[in-house]
């Protein structure tokens, strides 16, 4: 009983250090930036930007091949942070202000095939085959990929309506909120 | 000498680990899609059960036996080929970037692939020698690659050709998977009884 508990502690406790010596040996120095970019870009992988993932596109804004505008979903606070990150003065102005936007399903259009489902990167989309489908608003980013994948063009972006639990007050200074653009509340 | 080659060929044609003992088939329908990616999961695996099996014999001569704790076998392999499949990472991730991004997901899972563990055991139960062991690994690991790189090449020429549509997709490589193990099990008469 006490060999086998004295030997395994001393077999994994030998294993973790000669882990964590090799972990120093053959460690890779990635670039600090590409992780601080990554942690900007949203993470959901969704390749709106062309690039495999948000890792390999935070890479391609690190090395300066991709624009800090190289994140549709993210919008302009996505290009405004990273252009904040890198030290560049970038002009947003033709960068178009859409604010967070959500996938919403015409359910009269609907034919149930389940394209939109597969190819939606959070899961967002509800609905068996042959059924209407159902977007979760809070689960969706918005990237668009299931609005080129819809066979009907049943799907659109609109932008998130403004509830009462959604609401703020507006900046100050700048006269309108910056989620939905006109700072009216509409229920 | 001849002993271990025959070793060797025993292991890698006639007690093939994926097709003959039926050992390591996750790897062997995930990864087998392009022949790259299969044969760089094969290096990887073979590297790691090559060191699991040594690694194995070694703890079982110097540490379970001599303790009298060889109840406790199945879970300090685990623990051996764990921290193997780690240091395996480390070790991609330095020297090949690009085979690190390709082998993805699969690479930590090789952890729990069971020809490496079932692999470890079966040269335990087989009484070998540590050049022996060392060369049970090895040969087992080439078989294991031989047959990835085969039936990655398969499946590319099979992606490119006409299937039933009743068959395409899994199916049909579920077939051609039965198929060539059924060739291998040609080569059991190559060693006379």
């Amino acid at each position: 009983m006490l060999e086998a508990i004295v030997g395994l502690t001393a077999l994994g406790g030998g294993l973790g250090v000669f882990l964590g010596i090799a972990a120093k040996r053959l460690h890779v120095e990635s670039s600090p930036l590409e992780g601080d970019i990554e942690a900007i870009l949203p993470g959901q992988n969704c390749g709106q930007c062309g690039y495999p993932g948000c890792a390999a596109a935070a890479a391609a804004v690190a090395k300066g091949e991709a624009p800090v505008t190289v994140c549709p979903p993210g919008g302009r606070p996505v290009a405004h942070a990273l252009a904040e990150k890198l030290c560049l003065a970038v002009d947003l102005s033709g960068f178009a202000e859409t604010g967070p936007m959500v996938a919403r399903i015409d359910e009269t259009v609907c034919i149930g095939c389940t394209k939109c489902s597969r190819k939606c990167p959070t899961d967002a989309v509800i609905g068996a085959a042959k059924q209407i489908h159902g977007v979760i608003a809070d689960a969706c980013t918005g990237c668009g990929a299931c609005v080129a994948a819809c066979p009907a063009g049943g799907i659109r972006l609109e932008p998130i309506p403004v509830t009462l639990q959604s609401w703020y007050w507006p900046k100050p200074g700048t006269g309108k909120t910056p989620r939905s653009g006109n700072g009216v509340l509409t229920q | 000498m001849t002993e271990y080659f025959f070793l060797i060929l025993g292991t890698v044609l006639v007690n093939n680990v994926v097709l003959v003992k039926f050992l390591g088939l996750c790897p062997f329908m995930g990864v087998s899609n392009k022949v790259d990616t299969a044969l760089g999961m094969g290096m990887a695996t073979t590297f790691v059960l090559t060191l699991a099996t040594a690694a194995g014999w070694v703890l079982e001569h110097g540490l379970l036996q001599p303790l009298g704790i060889a109840y406790l076998r199945i879970l300090t392999f685990i623990l051996v080929i764990a921290a193997v499949v780690q240091f395996t990472e480390m070790v991609i991730r330095k020297i090949s970037p690009t085979l690190y991004q390709v082998l993805g997901i699969f690479l930590p899972l090789i952890t729990t692939n069971c020809a490496v563990l079932g692999v470890a055991l079966l040269n335990i139960q087989e009484n070998h020698g540590f050049v022996q062991s060392v060369l049970y690994g090895f040969g087992s690991a080439a078989g294991f690659t031989l047959v990835m790189v085969l039936f990655a090449g398969l499946r590319e020429r099979l992606a490119l050709s006409q299937v039933p549509r009743a068959f395409t997709g899994a199916p049909v490589s579920f077939i051609t998977a039965g198929l060539l193990s059924m060739a291998f099990m040609g080569f059991a008469g190559l060693v006379a009884p």
